[in-house]
């Protein structure tokens, strides 16, 4: 049940007299609480340092050492008080958790120790609360990584329907799935590689023969550099198309930066595969032929760092243009001076403005090529003024470039760690919501077998099993049971309801299509069952125990005359028409009679064997009758 | 006996004076804080002994730190305890059963007036403060659509995983057979005299109310 609320507890069964004068059947017993105990203080000594608090706030939680009876190990009788020999300081914390129902974590405590003194006391970290938990998680984090020990975060879980498109999707985008994925991977980056040193060698000349002079490699070996640029463009044109194929929304994707910068690598190719070899528009082509080198672009999607480099350069889009246009600005004045103050000098290379651009950009940068040099006095004044502003202008903007790279770099590192702590927190917190719903109809079953029991009249068994369920929890449950009571509807397990949905379902459908019998439905459906006629019973007594029904099923079908070549299947289907209410009634309290038999040995507690066909069993072994006896004996009593 | 006398005079003198403040208190917008009148005159009001107000007071403070329960934190905590259906209309209504003066916060006095009656008064007043459950605008009489409302929010709780299957006219089912049993004119409503007479002749109902006497 969910701690911290306890204490309301007794509120909420109060009011449940809500409910008295609406209810049609009459209310469960209420669980006597016989230990009444005063609420007393407790004594915790925790390595000398006394601790003292009232029992009920520790009775709060009782799934941990201090809440449970696991503290009565710790008890010193001569001293009547409780002692732990842990360190104090982290208990302050743990026992502030049974006060205010926060878990803090206190920042000056190492990880580890803390760690394990909520091991010891039977917490668990994920209750720490909102204000701690990034920093615990994070102390953690680094922890680990110290200590060399990479925890494998489940990030992209393979979801159970996942269709052939959607799985090469997430084939895509994280090749660390599965091998193939991979080795897809690994194939494409190979062949950029390829397809860029490809480019870059086919300029590279190639070493003269005797009549001509000295050749590019791409000219000497044209067939062979067509063959391996064909190929490469093979490739990217399948992965190209592949990654159309399964996208999830073909048009945004068609619209994303990397699909542009694919078609832009492949186009040139089968552009100059269409033009035929005329003079006038080769020229065009040679152009075409630029584009190629964009096929190194390609590799950022093997490189989460490239990735950052362009949105880093995308979001500082307004630092890079300030840096442009103050660039710009001074370059345009020093030119302009530079211009003026050569002019008079002979033999000048500063021609005009836009001819003394170079020379600003040059010198700005303090490339310092010489090919412009000023000679006049006041020329070189103000071209010595233009180099020292240059590193100035240019210092300027680039480390807040840098920064901004060196925080998104780091946000996204943060980014991909708080989702896959958000994903595993989100899980456990429905995990403990859905077990405790488990837990009334687990004790539930325990209370069907607890009845039994007394049939088979084993005492310390009852007692043993009623001890192990505690106040609080046989409380709630009873709770739980007087609005069972008082709507006439019981709660059931998802299995079980979706089982009965099916079934009804069944019943509305059964008479139309008869593909439903070989449908591949869920594991937990009777009619997935059903089509499953390969499955062997685990256990021969299980149909045994049921034969009795089953017997009624197989004397229904040789009444309705069924020709025998139908499947099995089918004609269970039928039968199911016939009989549709009742037997419908009795399958289900048949899964809960059987969970509760104990005579049985290794049960299974869904109605596996229920509907297999009943041909293939064996007569029955007289052991039926007694079974399907008590059978009928916890029938009669449900209703 | 007279120490005591003016110990109680002094207690609702105190009271008093300190009513004006847990007012503004109240009016206040940031940070309400509510304290509670004291130990005996709540002593005196409800048929809970000393010590069982203390620790009620104690689970109550600190759940609610600031003295009050406001209707959200009031849905979360009832919520709990319902992990598979959806309690929280239902905590609607119990809300504002709770709270008698209809401010929009139940304080520990509202909290243990309900208690006291609950868990310790007659047959009378317990069937009493149920009628005042249901009848949602407290005009007397419970009609069916009130009716229905109170009862669908019953079977919220139970969520969808119920077995038989929960169908859609349940609820009104279900109303249509109280009305049968408690409607004796026939007119469509249910009174609360009605109400009572029809209770007190249903035995089960009359020993489902003793269910939760031993409780604290």
């Amino acid at each position: 049940m969910a701690s911290g609320v306890a204490a309301w507890l007794p509120f909420a069964r109060a009011a449940a007299i809500g409910w008295m004068p609406v209810a049609n059947c009459p209310m469960p017993i209420a669980p006597r609480d016989n230990s009444k105990r005063q609420d007393e203080l407790i004594i915790l000594n925790v390595s000398g340092r006394r601790f003292q608090t009232w029992r009920t706030t520790l009775d709060r939680y009782p799934d941990t050492l201090l809440g449970s009876s696991e503290k009565d190990f710790f008890y010193n009788e001569e001293s009547k008080e409780y002692f732990f020999d842990r360190d104090p300081d982290a208990f302050r914390s743990i026992l502030n958790f049974y006060r205010t129902g926060k878990l803090h974590y206190p920042r000056h405590e190492c990880i580890s120790a803390y760690d394990e003194e909520l091991t010891f006391f039977g917490i668990i970290p994920e209750i720490i609360g909102d204000c701690c938990y990034e920093e615990y998680k994070d102390r953690k984090r680094e922890n680990l990584e110290r200590l060399q020990d990479d925890q494998e975060e489940n990030k992209d879980q393979k979801l159970p329907n996942m269709n052939f498109r959607e799985t090469m999707w997430r084939a895509f985008e994280n090749p660390h799935t599965s091998t193939m994925a991979l080795v897809f991977y690994y194939v494409t980056g190979f062949f950029i590689a390829i397809s860029v040193i490809t480019n870059v060698v086919e300029t590279v000349p190639c070493g003269s023969t005797a009549n001509q002079k000295d050749m590019p490699c791409g000219e000497r070996y044209t067939v062979a550099f067509f063959c391996m640029d064909t190929a490469c463009v093979m490739i990217f044109t399948v992965e190209y198309l592949l990654r159309l194929f399964a996208a999830p929304s073909r048009y945004r994707f068609m619209r994303s930066v990397m699909s542009i910068i694919d078609v832009v690598a492949i186009l040139p190719y089968y552009i100059g595969l269409v033009m035929t070899n005329n003079e006038d528009v080769s020229g065009a082509f040679v152009t075409l032929r630029v584009f190629r080198v964009f096929r190194i672009f390609k590799f950022s999607r093997h490189s989460q760092g490239l990735r950052i480099l362009g949105y880093t350069l995308k979001s500082c889009a307004s630092e890079l243009g300030f840096l442009l246009f103050s660039l710009t600005m001074a370059i345009i004045i020093f030119a302009t001076v530079m211009f003026y103050a050569e002019k008079g000098s002979s033999s000048s290379k500063f021609t005009s403005i836009p001819a003394s651009f170079w020379y600003t950009i040059v010198t700005m940068t303090t490339l310092g090529y010489g090919d412009m040099v000023p000679k006049t006095i006041a020329g070189k004044i103000f071209g010595s003024i233009c180099s020292l502003s240059g590193v100035l202008v240019i210092a300027l903007p680039v480390p807040v470039i840098v920064s901004n790279f060196s925080r998104i770099y780091h946000q996204n590192q943060r980014a991909d760690k708080r989702r896959a702590q958000k994903k595993a927190r989100l899980a456990r917190i429905r995990i403990s919501k859905s077990s405790s719903a488990n837990a009334f109809i687990q004790s539930k079953r325990n209370g069907l077998l607890n009845e039994l029991l007394e049939l088979t009249a084993k005492e310390e068994d009852e007692q043993k099993l009623a001890k192990s369920i505690s106040l609080l929890e046989s409380q709630h449950h009873h709770l739980l049971q007087c609005l069972e009571k008082t709507t006439a509807h019981e709660f059931v397990d998802e299995q079980v309801y979706e089982q009965n949905c099916l079934e009804r379902a069944l019943q509305t459908y059964a008479s139309r299509s008869p593909s439903i019998s070989s449908h591949d439905s869920s594991e937990g459906t009777c009619c997935g069952r059903r089509g499953k006629r390969n499955t062997p019973l685990p256990n021969a007594s299980l149909p045994s125990s049921h034969q009795g029904p089953l017997q009624e099923l197989s004397a229904i079908h040789i009444q309705c005359g069924d020709p025998p070549s139908r499947t099995a299947s089918r004609s269970n289907l039928n039968l199911k028409t016939d009989n549709s209410g009742r037997i419908n009634c009795k399958g289900g309290r048949i899964t809960t009679a059987i969970i509760s038999l104990p005579t049985p040995p290794a049960l299974t507690p869904d109605g596996d064997g229920l509907h297999g066909p009943p041909q293939r069993r064996p007569p029955p072994p007289p052991i039926s009758n007694s079974s399907t006896d008590v059978f009928t004996a916890s029938t009669v009593k449900k209703d | 006996m007279d120490a005591k006398r003016v110990e109680t005079i002094s207690a609702r003198v105190d009271a008093a004076v300190s009513s004006p403040d847990s007012v503004e208190d109240e009016l206040e917008l940031s940070a309400v804080r509510h304290r509670p009148e004291g130990l005996e005159q709540l002593e005196a009001q409800t048929r809970f002994s000393r010590k069982e107000l203390q620790i009620l007071y104690r689970g109550f403070k600190n759940e609610c730190p600031s003295g009050v329960v406001n209707e959200e934190t009031f849905k979360d905590i009832y919520s709990q305890f319902f992990p598979q259906g959806d309690a929280s209309t239902y905590a609607h209504f119990l809300f504002n059963a709770f709270d008698t003066d209809h401010n929009g916060s139940v304080s520990f006095e509202d909290f243990v007036m309900g208690l006291s009656i609950l868990l310790r008064g007659t047959i009378q007043e317990k069937l009493n403060w149920a009628f005042n459950l249901y009848d949602i605008n407290k005009d007397g009489y419970i009609t069916k659509e009130e009716m229905l409302d109170i009862m669908k929010a019953i079977y919220d709780m139970m969520g969808k995983c119920t077995y038989p299957v929960l169908k859609e006219e349940t609820p009104r089912q279900h109303v249509e057979v109280f009305f049968q049993k408690m409607d004796k004119n026939k007119d469509g409503v249910v009174t609360i005299d009605e109400f009572i007479d029809c209770c007190q002749n249903d035995e089960n109902i009359m020993r489902s109310m003793h269910l939760f006497e031993n409780v604290l």
